[in-house]
């Protein structure tokens, strides 16, 4: 690994911002040199985005300076920051998906023929030697809306070359990727690096630090807490700088089984769409259940199938013995089905509305009076509660959904579900996107839930998560089970072999 | 923790959030401020006679009504063109009703009203259903209604208005109420008309803001998806809404109706720009979400009070069209512009 320059390429120094009520950030230094990957970590609402939304000029800071190459400049908007070589890869792209990989490379900079006619030609031989330079295979002519997620972060990255970017910045980049894809996002990443690109690296999968990061910064409640190379900083030292204490237990200790536990879910041979193609098993009450297996395998399609998100074409779910037959998430949130779904600003919250009204959205009959009119006293006492309960960090429960960070959001969400104890859970990647100390919280909760009685199905693509977590793993591979594992079976090999052979039924 | 949940805080921004009210109606109010100056200069006075301003209240009644309802329909991202062909529709059935009905007095106005009431809550229903049932955006299922409540208005009527026998509808028409408060004012009292009008925005601006079915409207404007996945009958509420813009057009048809004594097939014809105008006037976004009844009121006052000063000032009607349309513009320019700042 070459040792990376020691003049910093950026500095930003003692920045300061406040929104109404919070003080995100309070004289914050950071620096990146050129050719290190830079990663900033920090609890959800720590500050991280809101510190590289100032560098990439999509806000303005309260206080402080930006020095490049020694001199201060000004970072007045989105077009200073790109004139500077600073490029920003949000977790949302910012691709047109109509258009194809080319035209997207060079949005904006577009080469023309004499008379400013589009040059094609020249677009794809510019998008092409970026995407070689960055040692990739892409398919230039396809619109990006077709391709993977994976593809299209790589398209993010061929556009910030292309704009001859010194500085990357990318937000939690990793969080909806496969192990695959990441390891590639990775080795493109150590290619920019040689390359002398500065990047930023924003990340709650800490355990990924040691292979990518050369250096790291923690934040915590707007300050930098500390900092230092990789190997002066290991994961449970990081850890302890984030959160402000020792977390030495992870995973809480599931409760006992009850052999004797009723089934509180039964699910046969359940067909939806073209991608869930005959599943069965059965949840006991007191029981979490893992579900494993690589994206795109349906997991997030079964479970929405059982909470009738999806009408399933075939097949049955039924609750505590009873048939379920939902027409919608209406009738099987009235059977007691909760689903916390994985795709927060489409489908969990509105982000308009308050975190009140986010919270009491689905059991709002709860917070009502005679004649339909909502009890805001109540809907306020039992969101503060929640607020509580689960460490939202806000100013107030009338915050917009839209102003709070996204691993305050995942946790709204999660609120939502909630106010009414609901007879089984659906989780959908419920951390994903969430800090250390809120992880071991949403993990304690869900070990609650089970103790109450309520059955949980957990999705995740981390499979420490599922290991830790589950008492049983069903292994998703194609829309059907590839096995189910007990928690004394399941190792990380087998959960994956099943995952990914054709033939490894257990 | 830095951000402990103390009750200071959530003080502060209850009173944040009253300012920011402040400042959302203070634009257009200062507007209005602005606007009422310049009248007075140019009408010399005549506008800010009493009798003209509740001329004013009286004038902007249907528009006022009709926005109440397409507010409804705008928050959950939707629109209803069909309204201005309704209030026709609505017109010719309720004159024909009222000169068939067996009823009198006070009885024969109530009867024509759920005559009424009936057929724009059908229209309402049937705009809505191609919406929801087929995901068919509702500009273009209103506007068909719009094409067909008007042709079938000018089939039931031939064409010409339908004069009411009954003097039972002349108390709504141009009947006045409140006669103490109007006094006071020396005028005879408040329109008939105008009381409607404040019942029907009073009832709606509390069925929106503190009822269950106007939290799911919001709900459905700022993100249909999860208000389905959070359990919201999106459908049921999706059509009420429009249900209620065509009741809230029969009510306005029925003060119509009133005010001339007859129902004719053009009465309503080109409403629908004005209402919807005065909607997002007021503040609603058209992307759905956000909005508010009072907000709406003061959009359809700021475009009464304009046709009102127009007139004084005998400026002749293509120029009103011109400086009404700058101010819807300038109207919502200021609203943007508010926005940037408190985001
Ligand atoms: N536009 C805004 N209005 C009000 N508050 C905001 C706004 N943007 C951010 N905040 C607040 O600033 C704080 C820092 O948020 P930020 O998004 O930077 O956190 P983060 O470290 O990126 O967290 P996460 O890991 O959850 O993404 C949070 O308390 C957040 O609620
Ligand atoms: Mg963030």
């Amino acid at each position: 690994m070459p040792e990376p320059a020691a003049s910093a390429l950026l500095e930003m120094r003692g920045i300061s911002k406040s929104f109404p009520g919070v003080r995100a950030l309070d004289g914050v230094s950071f620096e990146i040199r050129a050719g290190e990957v830079h990663a900033l970590v920090g609890e959800n609402g720590a500050g991280k985005s809101t510190l590289m939304k100032i560098l990439a000029g999509a806000q303005p800071a309260d206080a402080g300076e930006i020095v490049m190459d020694g001199t201060a400049v000004q970072i007045g908007g989105p077009r200073d920051a790109e004139r500077y070589g600073i490029a920003m890869i949000y977790q949302e792209f910012n691709l047109v998906p109509q258009l194809d990989v080319a035209a997207n490379v060079v949005l904006g900079r577009e080469p023309v023929r004499a008379g400013g006619w589009l040059d094609g030609g020249a677009a794809r031989a510019v998008a092409a030697a970026a995407v070689k330079q960055l040692g990739l295979e892409l398919p230039l002519t396809i619109p990006v809306g077709r391709l993977a997620v994976a593809q299209q972060q790589m398209v993010e990255i061929a556009k910030a070359l292309v704009r001859k970017a010194r500085v990357l910045v990318m937000d939690e980049p990793t969080a909806a990727l496969t192990d695959r894809e990441i390891d590639h996002l990775f080795e493109t990443i150590r290619t920019l690096r040689e390359r002398g690109v500065g990047i930023v690296y924003i990340s709650h999968r800490l355990e990924e630090l040691p292979r990518i990061a050369d250096r790291i910064t923690v934040l915590r409640d707007g300050r930098v807490v500390g900092g230092g190379t990789v190997a002066e900083l290991p994961q449970h030292e990081m850890i302890r700088l984030m959160v402000g204490r020792e977390m030495d237990q992870y995973y809480p200790p599931l409760p006992p089984l009850d052999p004797a536990a009723p089934v509180v879910l039964a699910v046969r041979d359940l067909r939806s769409g073209s991608v869930v193609r005959g599943v069965s098993f059965d949840v006991h009450a007191g029981e979490i259940l893992g579900m494993a297996g690589l994206v795109g395998a349906g997991r997030t399609e079964i479970v929405r199938a059982i909470a009738a998100a999806d009408i399933p074409s075939g097949g049955e779910v039924s609750i505590d013995g009873k048939p379920l037959h939902a027409h919608g998430p209406h009738d099987a949130i009235a059977a007691g089905i909760a689903l916390v779904t994985e795709d927060r600003k489409g489908q969990g919250l509105v982000l308009g509305m308050s975190i009140r009204e986010n919270v009491t959205l689905p059991h709002l009959e709860l917070f009502s009076q005679r004649f339909g009119f909502v009890d805001r006293a109540s809907e306020g006492k039992a969101t503060r509660d929640l607020v509580q309960e689960l460490r939202i960090r806000t100013p107030s429960i009338e915050q917009r959904a839209r102003n709070l960070s996204g691993g305050t959001q995942q946790k709204v969400v999660l609120a939502k579900w909630l106010t009414e104890r609901a007879r089984l859970f659906l989780f959908d990647e419920p951390t994903r996107g969430i800090d250390v100390g809120a992880k071991a919280e949403i993990y304690e909760l869900m070990t609650e839930l089970a103790k109450q009685g309520a059955a949980v199905v957990m999705v995740s693509s981390e499979l420490p998560e599922v290991l830790g977590m589950s008492h049983r793993i069903v292994v998703v591979r194609d829309g059907t089970i590839a096995g189910v594992l007990t928690r004394a079976e399941a190792t990380r090999e087998r959960v994956m072999s099943l995952a990914t052979t054709a033939h490894g039924a257990a | 923790m830095g951000t402990a949940i103390d009750s200071k805080a959530i003080e502060q921004r209850a009173r944040s959030a009253a300012v920011r009210a402040w400042l959302r109606y203070g634009v257009v109010a200062a507007l209005v401020v602005m606007l009422l100056a310049l009248v007075a200069y140019f009408t010399r006075g005549a506008f800010l006679d009493p009798g003209n301003l509740i001329n004013v209240l009286r004038q902007i009644t249907y528009n006022a009504i009709l926005a109440a309802g397409q507010t409804f329909v705008i928050i959950t991202a939707g629109i209803d063109l069909s309204v201005g062909s309704l209030v026709s529709l609505c017109g010719v059935v309720m004159a024909m009703a009222a000169n068939a009905l067996p009823f009198h007095g006070v009885a024969l106005v109530a009867a024509v009203l759920v005559v009424g009431a009936l057929v724009g809550a059908a229209a309402g229903f049937i705009n809505a259903l191609p919406v929801v049932r087929l995901g068919l955006p509702p500009f273009i299922t209103t506007l068909a209604m719009m094409l067909m409540a008007r042709g079938l208005a000018y089939k039931l009527s031939h064409g010409r208005p339908i004069p009411i026998d009954s003097d039972a509808f002349n108390t709504i028409g141009i009947g006045f109420t409140l006669r103490g408060l109007g006094h006071l004012f020396k005028l005879p009292g408040i329109p008939v008309a105008v009381l409607w009008m404040a019942v029907v925005l009073i009832v709606s601006g509390v069925v929106l803001a503190r009822t269950r079915f106007g939290r799911y409207v919001y709900a459905i404007g700022g993100n249909i998806e999860a208000a389905r996945l959070a359990g919201i009958p999106n459908r049921r509420v999706i059509t009420a809404v429009y249900v209620i813009s065509g009741i809230c057009a029969a009510v306005a048809s029925l003060l119509l109706l009133a005010r001339f004594q007859s129902g004719s097939p053009q009465t309503g014809f080109g409403f629908e720009l004005t209402v919807i105008a005065a909607v997002v006037v007021g503040g609603t976004s058209l992307f759905g979400g956000s909005g508010t009844i009072a907000g709406t009121f003061v959009g359809a006052l700021l475009i009464g009070v304009l046709n009102n000063v127009m007139n004084l000032a005998n400026v002749e009607s293509y120029t009103q069209d011109i400086a009404l349309g700058a101010v819807i513009l300038l109207a919502l320019i200021l609203d943007q512009v508010r926005k940037r700042i408190w985001s």
